[in-house]
C-alpha cells in the first residue's frame, strides 16, 4: 500500500449530501477483475453524457479540477454498496484524501485498506473547506496527516481526528494482512479453544 | 456492571486478540464470498503465495451478473466481462478447496439466501461478505456484515477481521402490525425514521412483539436494510422460531452437537440491564404500507401521503430533495398513488424468499399486470423457485402476465441485463433506490411484495389494502 504523510494539491468541491458508491463508479464497471483502471469511469453518470462525452459543468470536468487530489464532500460520503471499487477508482483518478461531516462505514475502512486518508470535520470546517476548494488551482490544500493538521491557501489551519492505529498503518504504508499473520499463534489458540467449545462452528 | 447486549456476546465470544487501543481480531465463523468481489482478494492471495486458512469455512456462489433467462448455462447468455468474472470465480473455488453452488446448481442463488438456506448460518456466529447486505444473516442473531475487497483478502488469509467495536443501538417496535403491512414496510420506516446515516457506527438490535411475531425469512427482510440505515449490522435475538427454521439445513448441526448448540444459542439475548448508546422506539401500529420517492432509501412516505416539497426539509436535504424529485420525474403534491409504472420487479436478498412470493402472489391470483407493463418475478435461489413452483405460484404469476425467471440478483442492481431503460420507473422489492441503481436514468420505488404485486395489476403506485 501506498504511504500517505503529507499531501499538497487542489481540493475539489461536490457539495452533494448521500454521495453513494454506485455513483463513485456505476455497477458496469465492477465486472473487471483488476484494481487499477477504474479512475477513468469515476463518477461516470454524473461525468459523461450517454455518448460518452464530458459534461462539462461536472467538477473533476473543469480544468481547474483535473488534477484534484482532494475531494470535499457533503454528509455521509460512500453509502451503499460495500464495493472496494469505489475507493480504487478515486485513487486511480488521483484522488488521496476525502474530507465531509460523515462516511459510511464499510467505504471509511476501504479507504485505508487503499492509502486513501479519509478525514471527518464539523460542518463549519467543511463549509469553510467547500468555499476554498471553490477557488479552484488557486487554492491548494495542504493535509498532514502526522501532525493531523490541514492548512487552507488562506493560511488557516484546521485539525482532525483519526485513529492511532489506522494512522501509524497509513504513515509506514502497512500491510493488515502481513500484520496479522504475526498474530497467528493467537488464531491457531483461539481456534483450538473453539472446536472443543463450539465444535459445531 | 451492566449486563450485556446481544452484540457483546457475540463479540466477545469471537476475540481472537486485543490491542490495548481496543483494535480486536475478530475470528470469523463463516465467509460467504461472490463473483464481483472477489477476484481481486483470490489474486492477492495467489501474488503473495498465501492459501485460503479455512477453506471449510468458505462459501461461494454466482450471483451478481448471472443471467436469469432459462438455459443461461449456455456461456453465449453472458456477456464476455460476466463470463469472466463467473469464471474466476469458479476457478478460485476450485485451486482453494471452498464450497461452491455454480450457476447449475438448483442451490445456487443470492448469497444471503443460499447462507440460510443451507444451515451455513447459525446463531451467534460471525458472518462476513464483500457485500454491504450481509447484515441480512443478523434475522438468526449472528453478527454480519458487508465488508471490503481488501478485507475479503484478509478474511481469507487468516480467518480474522481487524475491528474496532461498534456502539449499541436498540430498536423496538412494540405492538401489532395493521393489515396490509409487513416486515419491509417496518424496515422502511426504521430508516425513515433515523435517516440514512443515523446508523452508522452502530450495530443495531431489532426487538418488540411486532419483531417477535415475523416469521424468520420477515426477519431477515429487517435485517437486510440495516445497512440503508447506516448500520454495520442488524441484529435479532434467536428464539424457538430461529431454531425451528435451522433444524434439519443440510450445514446445521445435529445430534449431540445440536443439543450442545441449542444450549449456548439459548443464551444468546440482551441481558435486561444492558446498556445501549441509542433507543429508537416506534409504534407497530402507526406503521403504513410505505413507498419511496426519492433516490435515497430515507425518502419513504406512506402510500396515501403526497410528494414532499424540497422546501420541507432542512440543511443539504433540502437540494437533495430537489435532485430527487429531478431525477424521478415528480412534482411536489401530486399524490403518490396517482404514480404511473412502467415496470414491477419482484426479488432480491430483501424480498426473494419463498413468502415474499406467497404474499404477491396472493394478490395477482386470478388478476392480470395491468397492460404494457413488464413484470418479473426472480426467486432469491433455485430451491426458492423450485418451492414456487411446487405450490402453484409459479403459475399464478405466469397467468397474471409475470415474467418467471432463475435465481440471482438481477433488477436488484442491473449488473445483468435485467435493466430498466431511460426515464422507466419500477415498482422494486430490493433495498436501494439510488440514481441508476436499476438502469441508468432508471427511476426505482421501493415497496413489499404485496404492494408491488398490486402495482403491477393497476399500473401505478397503489395502496395494497384497497386490492385485497
Ligand atoms: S440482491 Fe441486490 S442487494 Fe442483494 S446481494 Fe444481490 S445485488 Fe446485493
Amino acid at each position: 500500500m501506498q504511504k500517505f504523510d503529507k499531501l499538497t494539491g487542489i481540493a475539489a468541491p461536490l457539495p452533494l449530501v448521500n454521495i453513494d458508491t454506485d455513483m463513485i463508479i456505476p455497477k458496469q464497471f465492477l465486472k473487471t477483475i483488476k484494481r487499477s483502471g477504474l479512475g477513468v469511469n469515476l463518477f461516470d453518470e454524473m461525468r459523461y453524457d450517454r455518448q460518452g462525452n464530458e459534461i462539462p459543468d461536472f467538477v473533476l470536468n473543469k480544468p481547474a479540477y483535473r488534477d484534484a487530489q482532494i475531494l470535499v464532500a457533503g454528509d455521509n460520503f460512500g453509502c451503499g454498496s460495500s464495493r472496494e471499487h469505489a475507493p480504487w477508482a478515486l485513487l486511480d483518478f488521483g484522488i488521496r484524501c476525502v474530507i465531509s461531516t460523515s462516511f459510511a462505514d464499510i467505504f471509511y475502512n476501504n479507504c485505508f485498506k487503499n492509502g486513501i486518508l479519509p478525514i471527518v470535520l464539523p460542518q463549519e470546517d467543511v463549509d469553510k473547506l467547500m468555499e476554498d476548494a471553490e477557488r479552484g488551482s488557486n487554492a491548494t490544500v495542504t493535509v498532514d496527516l502526522e501532525s493531523q493538521t490541514i492548512s487552507g491557501p488562506d493560511g488557516g489551519e484546521i485539525t482532525f481526528e483519526v485513529d492511532p492505529w489506522r494512522k501509524h498503518c497509513l504513515l509506514n504504508g502497512l500491510d493488515d494482512i502481513g500484520l496479522t499473520l504475526e498474530k497467528a499463534p493467537a488464531i491457531d489458540a483461539f481456534e483450538e479453544k473453539m472446536r472443543a467449545e463450539r465444535p459445531w462452528v | 456492571m451492566s449486563g450485556k447486549t446481544l452484540y457483546d456476546k457475540i463479540w466477545d465470544a469471537h476475540l481472537a486478540h486485543e490491542a490495548e487501543d481496543g483494535t480486536s481480531l475478530l475470528y470469523i465463523d463463516r465467509h460467504l464470498v461472490h463473483e464481483v468481489t472477489s477476484p481481486q482478494a483470490f489474486e492477492g492471495l495467489r501474488m503473495a503465495g498465501r492459501t485460503v486458512r479455512a477453506p471449510d469455512k468458505t462459501i461461494a456462489v454466482p450471483d451478481h451478473n448471472v443471467p436469469t433467462t432459462e438455459g443461461r448455462e449456455n456461456p453465449d447468455q453472458m456477456p464476455a466481462d460476466s463470463r469472466t468474472q463467473v469464471a474466476a470465480l469458479d476457478t478460485n473455488a476450485k485451486d482453494f478447496g471452498i464450497h461452491y453452488y455454480p450457476v447449475s446448481d438448483v442451490r445456487q442463488g443470492i448469497v444471503h439466501i443460499v447462507g440460510p438456506e443451507q444451515g451455513w448460518t447459525l446463531p451467534g456466529m460471525t458472518v462476513v461478505c464483500g457485500d454491504s447486505h450481509t447484515a441480512t444473516h443478523g434475522a438468526f442473531g449472528a453478527l454480519a456484515h458487508g465488508i471490503g475487497t481488501s478485507e475479503v483478502e484478509h478474511v481469507l488469509a487468516t480467518q480474522t477481521l481487524i475491528q474496532k467495536k461498534s456502539k449499541n443501538m436498540k430498536v423496538e417496535i412494540t405492538g401489532k402490525l395493521p393489515p396490509g403491512v409487513t416486515a419491509k414496510d417496518i424496515t422502511m420506516a426504521v430508516i425513515g425514521e433515523t435517516g440514512t446515516a443515523g446508523g452508522t457506527g452502530y450495530v443495531i438490535e431489532y426487538c418488540g412483539e411486532a419483531i417477535r411475531e415475523l416469521s424468520i425469512e420477515g426477519r431477515m427482510t429487517i435485517c437486510n436494510m440495516a445497512i440503508e440505515g447506516g448500520a454495520r449490522a442488524g441484529l435479532i435475538a434467536p428464539d424457538d422460531k430461529t431454531l425451528d427454521y435451522i433444524k434439519g439445513r443440510p450445514h446445521a448441526p445435529k445430534g449431540a452437537q445440536w443439543e450442545a448448540a441449542m444450549a449456548w444459542w439459548q443464551t444468546l439475548h440482551s441481558d435486561p440491564d444492558a446498556h445501549w448508546d441509542k433507543v429508537v422506539t416506534l409504534r407497530g401500529e402507526d406503521i403504513a404500507p410505505l413507498v419511496t420517492w426519492g433516490t435515497s432509501p430515507e425518502d419513504v412516505l406512506p402510500i396515501d401521503a403526497v410528494v414532499p416539497a424540497p422546501d420541507s426539509f432542512e440543511g443539504g436535504k433540502v437540494g437533495a430533495a430537489q435532485r430527487a424529485l429531478d431525477y424521478m420525474g415528480l412534482t411536489p403534491g401530486q399524490k403518490l398513488s396517482d404514480i404511473e409504472i412502467d415496470t414491477v420487479f419482484i426479488g432480491s436478498c430483501t424480498n426473494g424468499r419463498i413468502e415474499d412470493l406467497r404474499a404477491a402472489a396472493e394478490i395477482l391470483r386470478g388478476k392480470k399486470v395491468k397492460d404494457g407493463l413488464r413484470a418479473m418475478v426472480v426467486p432469491g435461489s433455485g430451491l426458492v423457485r423450485a418451492q414456487a413452483e411446487e405450490e402453484g405460484l409459479a403459475d399464478i404469476f405466469k397467468q397474471a402476465g409475470f415474467e418467471w425467471r432463475m435465481a440471482g440478483c438481477s433488477m436488484c442492481l442491473a449488473m445483468n441485463p435485467d435493466q430498466l431503460a431511460e426515464g422507466e420507473r419500477c415498482v422494486s422489492t430490493s433495498n436501494r433506490n439510488f440514481e441508476g441503481r436499476q438502469g441508468y436514468k432508471g427511476r426505482t420505488h421501493l415497496a413489499s411484495p404485496a404492494m408491488a404485486a398490486a402495482a403491477a395489476v393497476t399500473g401505478k403506485l397503489t395502496d395494497v389494502r384497497e386490492i385485497v
